[in-house]
């Protein structure tokens, strides 16, 4: 244990990026995939078919091609700088890559999620004189974010272990470090790897606990 | 158009796929009458009152909602919709709401009113439709009578031109469709324009002005509840009388 004990301020570092690279995915992956399923519900068929291929497309490419493409592509070929500092702009651009990955996850449960609400809801809704926007985010989307909330905590879980993916664009979270430290304590590659692993559960158990809790506590009674 | 109707139906057609589900289909509804529609399962009378807002497309002829004819989609459609209240038959209130809400939401939303008085006309709603203590609660915690009373209080928060009702006792347990019907008959005489599709000849002889008889989506014949219930005229209203009205 004493590899663990002695670069106790490096690990700490290492999970702190993989909770900020999850944080800031996970938002984005929030917005995104709600934009996406909107548009995979919206009357225009062009909207519909757009949302559709990009689900697709990003749903079936392996993560660390995504994440090649926004660091060496993105970043290295199209240039695109986020930031000066070259830390933050692979933080930045990793994230980019996450969101882009995990969103379509997100659209596809929120979809699962709008199935689950009847017919009848949204023309009551529209009965009303509310609009398409409205209906959806007023009723529709309400209804569908509450019966996938189990679902949606499970990607969560997946997008904080796919943070290990980030070290292809260079990003130093939690896995990077762990390598590093098997490199200079190679006597103790099970207690490095056993800690890290132990790192990860506590983040992620957490997560599938709240997020069980929430959707018992916020399911819509019918 | 010189006809006064506030709903008017000129040679509405429908059909699913093969199904003619509405034939030429005329019906002009005035100001402050109350139609109820009655006829057979599969007559089209749903499809029929749900084509009124909409809800269905119809394939040809015109819908005139007090002089205009109801838009395709979009924005014109909504401000029209929300002065056609329906009333459904499994209640449709939104669920994640409470009942105070369900009553509010289109009043601020729609009708942009501020939140305290859309608050204020709810509560009147409710009261007006015995619900007043159960404002707090969710829609799964009433009896479906109850929730067909609030369904009916959501629709007239809206300040509605004409309400349309389609079966709305027919999902309730026997016991809760009276509590429903009162509602609806008091409503039709305070002078609401009401056209209701409905199998409770009781009230249809109680509070409608007109009858109109559909079967295989046509209207086969229209009168005066107790002309048509009375001396009904073609064959197909004989039968269906005959075989409603013995028990």
């Amino acid at each position: 244990m004493d590899a663990l004990l002695l670069e106790w301020d490096t690990v700490v570092a290492a999970f702190w990026m993989t909770v900020r690279l999850t944080a800031v995915s996970a938002l984005g992956s929030l917005v995104l995939g709600t934009l996406l399923t909107a548009m995979r519900v919206a009357p225009l068929a062009t909207l519909r078919r757009t949302a559709g291929v990009y689900v697709a497309v990003a749903r079936n490419t392996p993560l660390t091609l995504v994440l090649l493409f926004t660091g060496l592509g993105v970043g290295a070929n199209l240039g695109v700088e986020l930031s000066s500092d070259i830390a933050t702009n692979n933080f930045w651009l990793a994230c980019i890559g996450l969101t882009a990955y995990t969103s379509a996850f997100v659209c596809e449960a929120l979809r699962a999620g709008i199935n689950t609400v009847p017919v009848g809801q949204a023309e009551a809704a529209r009965s009303l004189g509310l609009g398409f926007l409205q209906t959806l985010g007023l009723i529709t989307l309400p209804q569908a974010f509450r019966a996938v909330i189990a679902p949606l905590g499970g990607i969560l879980i997946a997008l904080t272990k796919n943070t290990t993916i980030a070290l292809v664009v260079g990003v130093s979270e939690a896995s990077v470090r762990m390598r590093e430290m098997i490199e200079t304590y190679g006597d103790q590659v099970m207690q490095i790897f056993l800690g890290f692993a132990a790192g990860f559960v506590l983040l992620c158990l957490p997560m599938g606990l709240l997020f069980g809790w929430l959707s018992r506590r916020l399911a819509v009674a019918r | 158009m010189s006809d006064q109707g506030l709903v008017v139906l000129d040679q509405v057609n429908k059909r699913f796929g093969d199904h003619h589900v509405l034939r030429d289909v005329e019906l002009s509804v005035r100001r402050g009458e109350v139609v109820v529609i009655i006829g057979p399962s599969g007559a089209g009378k749903s499809t029929l009152c749900r084509a009124i807002n909409r809800l269905e497309t119809i394939d040809s002829g015109t819908i005139t909602i007090d002089g205009t004819p109801l838009p395709e989609e979009g924005r014109q459609l909504a401000r029209l919709r929300a002065e056609v209240g329906m009333v459904f038959q499994s209640f449709n209130l939104f669920a994640h709401k409470t009942v105070l809400e369900n009553v509010v939401l289109g009043q601020v939303h729609v009708l942009k009113k501020s939140r305290a008085d859309a608050e204020k006309k709810a509560y009147e709603l409710l009261e007006r439709v015995g619900i007043g203590g159960q404002a707090g609660k969710f829609p799964a915690q009433l009896s479906g009578g109850q929730q067909q009373r609030v369904a009916i209080a959501r629709a007239l928060a809206m300040e509605p031109k004409v309400l349309l009702f389609d079966e709305p006792t027919s999902a309730l347990d026997p016991e809760m469709v009276n509590e429903v019907l009162e509602v609806m008959t008091a409503l039709a005489r305070e002078g609401m324009t009401m056209v209701v599709v409905t199998h409770e000849m009781g009230f249809a002889r109680r509070a409608a002005d007109r009858v109109v008889f559909m079967a295989d989506g046509e209207i086969v014949e229209q009168n005066a509840p107790d002309d048509f219930f009375g001396t009904p005229r073609s064959e197909r209203a004989k039968s269906f009388l005959a075989k409603i009205l013995t028990h």
